[in-house]
């Protein structure tokens, strides 16, 4: 954005230093005292003789950090064997249904860990549908006494239907990107099939595969609900291993020392990330795009075999959770092939039910109810919060240069680490039920502020100018410029806090107290827990879950959509 | 001598090339001149391998190409918008063919810093192209395209993206370049200026075959047909229908004329000035003095432009009134 001088001058004079400086208050006041306070009491925990010499720690710290790095570089090499595939084929061919299937593969993206974990259960867990009904209808097949639940291939397969969108995305785009110029001149220089690929296409491509790469592997390092639900907790990464010393087996110091170990590398790799996505974007501008239907009759394969496999590797978990959740689906004990089966929809009766014995003092609706409290506060808060900054932000000085990146230092932040931070800072104070969308607007603040500067900062001056000089009150001001362009992006801000604290699970898991449980914590609880009946609820619980947040989403995308198409 | 035989090509199932033939010889330039979407490019990708004809057959001294994909063909190929190597600096760009070729890298950097100085880039070596303007990009491909001294080179609208005052220096480089180096070349635009500036040969491509072949002197005297007249930019072209025997009628006077056509029949004709009305025209040609009332007077730095009643554009040496009636001395010729 370039500004002529004068003009910029008037902007820096639309708010002048004082008022700046009020501004950032509540936002700074809010970030010290819940996550810059906590920090440094992790940071003192840490860094005391007794926590970095015990041998203990160490080895525990050194056992969770390799084994975070090699299910990391697991699950990043099996998001890019599907992701590399797909990525060639939506930018390289047309085909039926290929925007369909393209939103379809970005879903996971968007939905709650304890959704997708409920998912992949509900399909391929001992009580999910596969199982179940190969058990009854091939009894004499070993495949009846398989396992996938508690199975690193389980972690993996979350982890590469969460990420395998982000391939696609940006290593989609780069091919998209290149010039199919290019590989002609190669070819007419002299290059072969093989030289046009390693002089060619591959270093120009390099950056976007490293920025997927970083980008992917950052993700699961950090990876928690779908670790700890779907493989359990024998499977110690840094997350898991910090949710243990915090609850389980308490030792703070040890869960301290973790998660600064996380937060530094979340820092190296953020650093890593967004330098090389910068040599992303400073490559050649999109052109028209280079998709055509596939050809020769190897293409058509290709294009009809990875079809597919993409949609019913995204498709059947979503859509085997409600179907499970409405389905009566169970083996009697000793008599495996007995499975009686049907319709029914007594796991949702049963969330209206407040059962003696049950996991609760309370209904299960009441998780409902407190999840969509939670949230509210949470969209109120991130946005009284988030306003002002985005203010400031939008027309920058050198004040909110220094400032913006503390704002956004918490997204480096693990959930995990901020529960157990609260737990650290404030003891018995977080039994109170406020601290839990405490914990979630700090989750959610950077996310609203990058929604609300640029439309901000889209606002042109000259339009408040004239206005003003049109004989506006500067409140008049405000009602026919600003808020018209801000009522879309308010919303896209507030829906975004709603599903972000809706679906938040590891930092509420660590600082949540029984009686006050939500969504996602009742859903763990009831995977937790053996019998058909929690199953079922969980699948109940799950179902609704992923009904709101994929409702969110849509509304996101539709006010995004509109957006970009005004503005 | 590259010979291009009843070459045939369709794109998404219609018929695009119908039948193409045409050589190039030794130090010979051809210019390939037609509207956009006329095929142009494709001719060119199919003589680099790029694409494959469907009939026909392309030649190198009666050698047939078919078999021999494009890295071994030997050809360079100079596109608009460049498609120079964005991860490769100046040099690099420059020697990939080289090292292709797997030269060494003594003969490889002389090779290069004499190229660089032949297109007056020298010192660009370690330049990144992306940061270069869109004529010193040029240079660049021209010089990347002459590295491996092809035996062929090929320009794909090359100057199209630049402006005009670039356009002619850099026209005038190849122009001298593809002189002294003796490479036949072909060389693909829309733009007329272009072709008679560089071209020993114009050959005009019209709904997927060449309907003209001819130097750039022999084109502009008979265009022949109405496209190739207003494609080039050459006097104007005017309605007329026959009227009688020999008798062709225009809104700019009826002329004694014979088209070879039926009475009644609408025909195009193309109108020039002409110096004098001495000697007597081919046959379906003829010279005459018609009155014109001007419009409108540009000045063209050594002569005036004028527009005249009807479209008529003609060029005089003194500068008439707006208003003004003159007579101008004109040749007129039948079209196809």
């Amino acid at each position: 954005m370039s500004l002529s001088p004068t003009l910029a001058e008037k902007n820096r004079s639309f708010l002048s230093a004082n008022s700046r400086i009020l501004l950032w208050i509540p936002t700074l006041l809010f970030l010290l005292s819940f996550f810059f306070f906590p920090l440094f009491k992790i940071l003192t925990l840490t860094l005391n003789l007794e926590t970095l010499t015990d041998s203990n720690n160490l080895r525990i710290t050194v056992h969770a950090l390799l084994f975070t790095f090699y299910q990391a570089t697991l699950s990043t090499l099996l998001t890019f064997a599907l992701g590399l595939p797909a990525a060639i084929l939506f930018s390289k061919y047309n085909f039926s249904g290929k925007s369909l299937l393209r939103a379809l593969t970005a879903v996971p993206f968007m939905l709650p860990t304890v959704v997708v974990a409920a998912a992949f259960n509900s399909l391929l867990g001992t009580r999910g549908i596969i199982p179940t009904l190969s058990s009854f209808l091939f009894p004499q097949l070993p495949i009846t006494n398989y396992q996938f639940h508690g199975t690193l291939l389980a972690i993996l397969v979350a982890h590469t239907f969460y990420n395998t969108s982000i391939v696609i995305r940006i290593v989609g785009n780069a091919i998209s990107r290149l010039d199919p110029k290019l590989e002609a001149s190669a070819r007419v220089l002299g290059a072969d099939t093989f030289h046009v690929w390693k002089d060619i296409i591959l270093p120009i491509l390099r950056p976007s595969l490293l920025a997927a790469a970083l980008l992917v592997f950052m993700f699961d390092f950090t990876s928690f609900g779908v670790i700890l639900l779907l493989g359990g907790s024998q499977f110690a990464t840094l997350e898991v291993e910090i949710y243990i010393r915090a609850l389980q087996l308490p030792n703070l110091n040890l869960a301290a020392l973790l998660s600064i170990i996380q937060l530094i590398f979340t820092l190296i790799f953020s650093i890593l990330y967004s330098r090389t996505i910068n040599q992303v974007q400073t490559q050649t501008a999109p052109r028209f795009s280079t998709a055509r239907p596939p050809k020769t009759i190897r293409e058509k394969i290709f294009v009809a075999t990875l079809a597919l496999l993409l949609s019913s590797f995204f498709f059947l978990p979503l859509i085997s959770l409600p179907i499970r959740s409405l389905t009566r689906l169970e083996a009697d004990r000793g008599q495996r092939a007995e499975v009686q089966y049907g319709f029914t929809t007594d796991y949702y009766k049963e969330l209206f039910i407040n059962r003696r014995g049950s996991l609760f003092y309370v209904p299960p609706v009441q998780a409902a109810l407190n999840s969509l409290g939670f949230a509210g506060i949470t969209v109120i808060l991130s946005l009284a919060l988030g306003y002002p900054a985005a203010y400031a932000l939008a027309k920058p000085t050198r004040l909110e240069k220094i400032l913006d990146p503390f704002l956004m230092l918490p997204l480096g932040a693990s959930a995990v680490m901020m529960g157990l931070s609260f737990i650290i800072s404030f003891g018995r104070l977080i039994a109170s039920p406020f601290f839990i969308p405490i914990a979630h607007t700090l989750i959610a603040l950077p996310f609203v502020i990058r929604t609300l500067q640029p439309a901000l900062a889209s606002i042109p001056e000259r339009l408040r100018q004239a206005a003003s000089t049109l004989g506006a009150s500067p409140l008049r001001v405000w009602q026919t410029v600003d808020f018209p362009i801000l009522s879309r992006a308010t919303l896209s801000a507030a829906t975004f806090a709603f599903t972000v604290s809706l679906g938040e699970f590891g930092a509420t898991l660590l600082i949540t107290r029984p009686e006050y449980p939500t969504i996602p914590i009742a859903i763990s609880r009831f995977l937790s827990q053996p019998g058909g009946l929690n199953y079922g609820q969980a699948m109940a619980m799950a179902t609704v879950l992923m009904l709101l947040t994929t409702l969110s989403i849509l509304l996101i995308e539709k006010l995004r959509f509109n957006n970009a198409g005004e503005l | 001598m590259l010979e291009l035989r009843n070459v045939v090509k369709s794109y998404e199932g219609k018929p695009l090339l119908n039948d193409i033939s045409f050589t190039v010889s030794q130090g010979e330039t051809i210019c390939l001149l037609g509207a956009s979407g006329s095929g142009k490019s494709t001719i060119l990708r199919m003589i680099a391998g790029l694409d494959l004809p469907e009939r026909g057959a392309i030649l190198l001294n009666n050698l047939n190409l078919a078999q021999t994909p494009p890295h071994l063909r030997d050809f360079g190929l100079v596109f608009q918008d460049y498609g120079l190597f964005p991860h490769l600096n100046v040099f690099d760009n420059i020697a990939f063919g080289l090292r292709m070729r797997n030269a060494s890298a003594d003969e490889i950097k002389q090779h290069v810093s004499a190229l660089l100085e032949q297109v007056n880039l020298s010192g660009f070596d370690s330049r990144q192209v992306t940061e270069l303007s869109g004529g010193e990009q040029q240079r660049v491909a021209l010089a990347r395209a002459l590295a491996p001294s092809p035996r062929l080179l090929m320009f794909d609208e090359p100057l199209g993206a630049l402006d005009r005052s670039l356009k002619e220096d850099l026209l005038n480089e190849i122009r001298g370049i593809l002189h002294h180096t003796n490479i036949p070349a072909i060389y693909v635009t829309h733009d007329q200026e272009e072709a008679f500036t560089i071209a020993d040969r114009i050959l005009v491509l019209h709904e997927g075959t060449i309907i003209r072949d001819g130097t750039p002197s022999e084109i502009w005297k008979d265009p022949q047909s109405a496209f190739v007249a207003k494609l080039l930019g050459i006097g104007n072209v005017i309605d007329g229908e026959v009227v009688g025997e020999n008798k062709v009628k225009t809104a700019f006077g009826t002329f004694n004329l014979n088209c070879t056509k039926n009475i009644r029949e609408k025909l195009q004709l193309l109108l020039t000035e002409s110096p004098s009305l001495l000697g007597e025209g081919r046959r379906g040609e003829v010279r005459g003095e018609i009155q014109l009332t001007v419009e409108d007077v540009l000045f063209k730095q050594d002569q005036f432009q004028v527009k005249g009643r009807g479209g008529l554009v003609i060029h005089m040496k003194d500068a008439p009134k707006v208003g003004d009636v003159i007579t101008v001395q004109v040749q007129v010729k039948c079209l196809s």
